[in-house]
């Protein structure tokens, strides 16, 4: 046993073992509820998940830096709001463009956070947390108690939660999805191979050692809070299109499922481990679970919040005694 | 110690300043009623705040603190209105606080897990139970006695929880500045890995705060349901952005080991002057809660700021 698991690296484990769960769950729910393996379902979930994917994506690289992102949820209401009320007046933007400008727009929110925790060296619990206040305040002022609604919104991003990008089998794949996977693997493959990427790991590991390997700490620091900013602003877009309809708390409680996912996804809160394909699974399995439980005769809707937090925390908690035993073992084989 | 003086004696002067605008502002201010007012709206913010003092000193934070309260107020509405006692309910509440206080200091002092993460996960479980609890609806009808505690005087016109709040900030002063238990918190803070090598039970002394962490919110939560006279779902919520900004305006260090009560009294005091300066200038809580995101960033920014200009002055 000790020699079948010493072969695999901790990650690869991490995979198999998220992949698993993911499958059991799925499973177990096909048995509980009706029609659960239909491909209405698939497109509930997926779709659902991919409006949460992009915000995990940036969350993960800033956890990796040993940081932590609060502000994304407000980030992500305050880019829905203002590019759902400026596409009022400005209807004939280009598409591109509008992706654009959501991503621009988080990217400035995210520049905010970076400058005070890289430089300011303000921990970044407590930016994040100043800034979702402070952001969610200007979004309220700001909004005047309006409402953005459809009617307001250009048709192709009325039409566009609908779109088909390719079918498999009977299983058709949304548009919104493809854009949010395609985030999350550029930025898994940027992650992988791309020397600038390589020191979110540097800065995470060990920040002392990336310092003295001449790694600008600070900027890695702050260009990890704009990425996630910009992604914020991606899935602002994602929601825009997903619900039409914009009030001011759209996004309250979102920082919450990212950080959910991402540690669900197995990148660990100690920062310079994690890896693109965990976040897409751990944020799959989030979403999995909180469509199914609405579905599920059993428990009450209510339920949903309370198991979220205890599903994260045990996926911590399993994390750090499988890390734990892990490490014994390596010590023990070697004696 | 010197930056520390510095840190509390700005924060008096801001204190007089503040309290000199509410005079300007409102001539009848400094009356017994009001300023007890002022104190009753935020009561079970500051109470907390007194706790989380000793646990951010000690190098950790307990973000769970809102949802506990409203779990416990939570239970208290759903208790009662399932047909049980006043008393028996305040008695399930607290052991509620306390078993909550458990299971944070189980998984971080004892696991190992940051309590950052520990207590950011139960933030959502917890608040999650208060909704199991009482759903989508509003639960009332609590006895009178308990409504009367929460919103009358009990002693002339000085209602129960400020009384709490005072003994309970006489009881932590004492124990943080006055007794060996304090001086461990503090040297814990400062540096964990000494302090164990000291011969301190680490553990024994973060799972103790945690335990207080909890039982304290799940008393703040009872306080804030008898002075509202009806729970939901969503009582407290966010409460531990205030609490939080409350300890380190006060000067205690995020990265634990420095800081006073006197500095967190004082900084409770600006924040309640404020915002009753705000309501007084009509300004909505929204911005208030953005006032406070301010205060929150510039209480650490600025000592940075600060030092950092007298390093590159002491370089030049």
């Amino acid at each position: 046993m000790t020699a079948l698991l010493g072969r695999f690296s901790p990650q690869t484990l991490r995979l198999v073992a998220l992949a698993l769960a993911l499958l059991a769950t799925v499973l177990f729910f096909a048995t509980q509820i009706e029609g659960y393996l239909a491909p209405r379902m698939f497109n509930r979930i997926t779709t659902s998940a991919a409006v949460v994917l992009p915000l995990a994506v940036g969350q993960a690289i800033v956890v990796m830096t040993r940081n932590i992102d609060l502000s994304v949820g407000s980030i992500l209401g305050v880019v829905a709001y203002i590019v759902g009320d400026t596409l009022g007046s400005l209807p004939d933007l280009h598409p591109v463009l509008v992706v654009a400008f959501c991503m621009a727009l988080g990217a400035v929110l995210g520049a905010v956070n970076g400058v005070l925790v890289a430089w300011g060296r303000v921990p970044s619990i407590i930016v994040t947390l100043g800034t979702l206040a402070l952001y969610r305040t200007f979004l309220v002022e700001w909004s005047d108690a309006r409402t953005i609604t459809t009617a307001g919104l250009p048709q192709w991003l009325v039409d566009l939660p609908q779109a088909t990008a390719f079918s498999l089998g009977a299983l058709e794949v949304r548009v919104t999805v493809v854009l949010a996977v395609g985030a999350c693997l550029m930025a898994g493959a940027a992650l992988a191979f791309l020397r600038p990427a390589r020191r979110f790991y540097a800065v995470g590991s060990n920040p002392d050692a990336a310092a003295i390997a001449g790694i600008n700490a600070a900027r890695v620091v702050a260009l990890a809070f704009v990425i996630s900013g910009a992604m914020a602003g991606l899935s602002g877009f994602l929601f825009l299109a997903k619900f039409g309809n914009i009030t001011v708390v759209a996004g309250m409680g979102m920082e919450l499922k990212s950080v959910a996912a991402v540690v669900v996804g197995g990148v660990s809160i100690m920062g310079g481990s994690g890896s693109m394909l965990g976040v897409l699974m751990g944020a799959l399995l989030v979403d999995t679970i909180d469509n199914s439980l609405t579905r599920w005769a059993v428990v009450s809707e209510f339920w949903r919040d309370a198991l979220l937090g205890f599903l994260i925390m045990a996926a911590v908690t399993l994390d750090t005694l499988a890390a734990r035993s892990l490490a014994r073992m390596r010590r023990g084989g070697g004696a | 110690m010197n930056r520390l003086k510095t840190w509390e004696g700005g924060l008096l002067v801001v204190f007089l300043m503040t309290l000199a605008l509410n005079l300007a502002f409102a001539p009848e201010f400094l009356t017994v009623q009001n300023q007890i007012n002022l104190f009753q709206l935020s009561i079970e913010k500051i109470i907390v705040a007194l706790v989380m003092t000793l646990v951010i000193l000690n190098a950790e934070i307990d973000l769970s603190v809102a949802s506990v309260m409203g779990l416990s107020a939570a239970a208290f509405g759903f208790l009662v209105n399932a047909g049980w006692g006043g008393g028996t309910a305040i008695l399930v509440c607290l052991m509620i606080g306390l078993a909550a206080g458990a299971v944070n200091a189980a998984l971080s002092a004892r696991l190992g897990i940051p309590s950052l993460v520990v207590t950011l996960a139960m933030l959502i479980a917890f608040r999650g139970l208060a909704r199991v609890l009482v759903r989508d609806e509003s639960l009332g009808d609590f006895p009178a006695w308990v409504t009367d505690l929460g919103q009358k005087g009990l002693i002339g016109p000085v209602p129960l929880s400020l009384i709490l709040f005072a003994a309970l900030l006489a009881v932590l002063g004492v124990l943080l500045h006055r007794t060996g238990f304090g001086r461990q918190v503090v040297v814990i803070g400062t540096n964990a890995e000494v302090a164990r090598f000291s011969g301190i039970n680490v553990a024994r002394v973060k799972t103790v705060l945690f335990l207080m962490s909890g039982t304290v919110s799940a008393l703040a939560g009872l306080l804030y349901a008898a002075r509202l006279g009806s729970v939901r779902g969503d009582s407290a919520l966010g409460f531990e952005l205030d609490i939080i900004t409350m300890v380190l305006l006060g000067g205690v260090s995020i990265f634990g080991g420095k800081g006073s009560m006197t500095g967190v009294l004082l900084s409770i005091l600006i924040i309640l002057n404020l915002r009753n300066g705000m309501a007084l200038m009509s300004i909505t809580g929204h911005i208030q809660t953005g006032v406070i995101g301010v205060l929150l960033i510039g209480s650490v920014l600025l000592p940075n700021l600060v030092s950092d200009w007298r390093a590159r002055r002491a370089r030049s």
